[in-house]
C-alpha cells in the first residue's frame, strides 16, 4: 500500500518535471527520435511521442488534439533555422501528414499550406494492430504505443537532491509499463536535402 | 426533344453549381462525396524538443517555458551561460569530457537543442564510434549524457554517476514500421 502510494506520488512528480505551460496537456512532447529506416536505407524515420506516462487504463482515453500541429523541423544548411517542415495534424479519426516542404516563414508560428495532397492514415485505436498509411515512398502511423524511453528518473532525482550518492544497480525503469501517443513518419532521404547531416527537432504548435 | 435536352442541361448545371458552392463554402454537408478537410488557421509554438532530457536536466524551473518557446537559432545566446553554471553545479570538477569539449564549448552545443542526424552513415546517439548522428529507439541516451557530464576526459571519473543502470526498453522494438512496441 505504501509502495503504491509512493509510486503514484512519484509518477505525478515525474510528469511535472517538464515545463509548466505544457505539462499534462495534449501539446506536451515526451520524446523525439530520428534514425535511418531498418526497412529501407534510403529513408529516414522521425518518431514523436506525446502525452507520456499513460497507464494502460488511461491509454484508451488518450487522444490527439485537432488544435495541435505536430511539426518536424529540418535544417539542411547548418544554421539551425528550419528549411523544411513535415506537418502532422489529426482530423476526425485520421492523422494527416504534409510532406517535407519549405514553410512560408520559419519561426514560432506556422500555417499549413493547403494546396498539397496530404498523406493520411486512420489513427490506430488501443488494442488494434498498427494501421499504416503509405504515399510516394513514405509511411505514416499514429496511435498509442509502449513508451520507448527508459530511464531511472527516480534515482536521478534522488542524486540531484543529494539524497543518494549515485545511481542504484540495477536501476528501475520509471517508464516501464507505460504508454505514449506516437506519430511515426518515414520519408525518403532525397526529400530532405542537405549534404550528409541535418539538424532536426520537433515542435507542437497550438491553433491560435 | 430539343426542349427536354435544354431542360436536362439546365438541371445538370443547377446541380453542379449547388455542389460546387457547397464545397467552396466548406459546408459540413454529409451528402458530399468528397468532404473538405479544414487545415486553416495559425499555429503558435507550445513545446519543442531536439535531444533527450536537455530541458529536464539543464534548464531551471523558472525558464523551462522560455526554453520551449525560443527558436533553436537563438538558444545558444540565451541559454549557454545558464547551462554552463548548471553543468558546474552538477559536476564541480568538470574539465573536459570524452568528446574533448570544455565547459563553455560543451554547453554551447547542448544549449542549441537540435538533434543532428546523418543521411549518409550510421544513425546513433553514440555507438562507441559515431557520436550524435541521430537517435535510435534502443540508444541508451541517458548514459551517454551522464558520461559526458560526469565521466571526465576518459569517461572513468565519478563511476557511480555515469550510468543509471537501465540499459534497454521494457519491450523489444520491431525491425519493421512503425518500430515501436505495442502498448501495455
Amino acid at each position: 500500500m505504501l509502495g503504491m502510494l509512493a509510486v503514484a506520488l512519484f509518477l505525478i512528480a515525474a510528469d511535472h518535471i517538464d515545463a509548466p505551460d505544457v505539462t499534462n496537456t495534449t501539446s506536451d512532447i515526451a520524446d523525439f527520435y530520428a534514425f535511418e529506416s531498418e526497412e529501407n536505407g534510403d529513408n529516414l524515420v522521425f518518431v514523436t511521442t506525446l502525452q507520456g506516462l499513460l497507464s494502460p487504463a488511461m491509454t484508451p482515453m488518450a487522444a490527439f488534439d485537432e488544435n495541435v500541429l505536430i511539426e518536424v523541423n529540418i535544417d539542411n544548411d547548418g544554421d539551425n533555422i528550419e528549411d523544411l517542415v513535415i506537418q502532422m495534424i489529426p482530423r476526425d479519426g485520421k492523422m494527416y501528414a504534409f510532406r517535407p516542404y519549405a514553410p512560408e516563414s520559419p519561426g514560432t508560428t506556422s500555417t499549413i499550406k493547403d494546396d498539397m495532397e496530404p498523406m493520411e492514415v486512420d489513427i490506430t485505436n488501443y488494442g488494434e494492430s498498427a494501421k499504416i498509411g503509405t504515399k510516394s515512398g513514405s509511411k505514416l502511423f499514429a496511435g498509442p504505443r509502449d513508451d520507448p524511453f527508459f530511464f531511472d528518473l527516480g534515482a536521478y532525482t534522488d542524486v540531484l537532491a543529494g539524497n543518494a550518492p549515485g545511481f542504484s544497480d540495477p536501476g528501475t525503469d520509471t517508464f516501464a509499463g507505460t504508454n505514449v501517443l506516437a506519430v511515426v513518419i518515414e520519408v525518403p532521404k532525397s526529400t530532405l536535402g542537405g549534404s550528409g547531416t541535418l539538424n532536426t527537432w520537433v515542435e507542437t504548435k497550438k491553433k491560435q | 426533344m430539343k426542349y427536354s435536352h435544354i431542360i436536362l442541361q439546365i438541371v445538370l448545371a443547377f446541380i453542379l453549381s449547388v455542389s460546387f458552392s457547397a464545397c467552396g463554402n466548406d459546408d459540413d454537408d454529409d451528402t458530399m462525396d468528397t468532404p473538405m478537410v479544414d487545415f486553416s488557421g495559425t499555429f503558435g509554438l507550445a513545446d519543442q524538443k531536439g535531444r533527450p532530457a536537455i530541458n529536464t536536466v539543464f534548464v531551471s524551473a523558472d525558464r523551462k517555458n522560455e526554453f520551449n518557446t525560443t527558436v533553436p537559432s537563438e538558444m545558444e545566446d540565451k541559454f549557454q551561460m545558464a547551462f554552463q553554471d548548471r553543468l558546474l553545479a552538477l559536476n564541480a570538477g568538470y574539465t573536459t569530457n570524452a568528446l574533448g569539449l570544455d565547459a563553455a564549448t560543451f554547453t554551447g552545443v547542448l544549449a542549441t537543442d537540435v538533434l543532428a542526424v546523418s543521411t549518409t552513415g550510421t544513425t546513433t546517439f553514440f555507438d562507441g564510434t559515431n557520436v550524435l548522428t541521430g537517435r535510435t529507439l534502443a540508444d541508451d541516451v541517458i548514459d551517454v549524457e551522464l558520461l559526458l557530464i560526469f565521466g571526465g576526459p576518459d569517461g572513468m571519473a565519478n563511476p557511480g554517476l555515469t550510468s543509471d543502470n537501465v540499459s534497454a526498453n521494457d519491450k523489444p522494438f520491431s525491425n519493421s514500421f512503425p518500430y515501436l512496441a505495442t502498448p501495455w
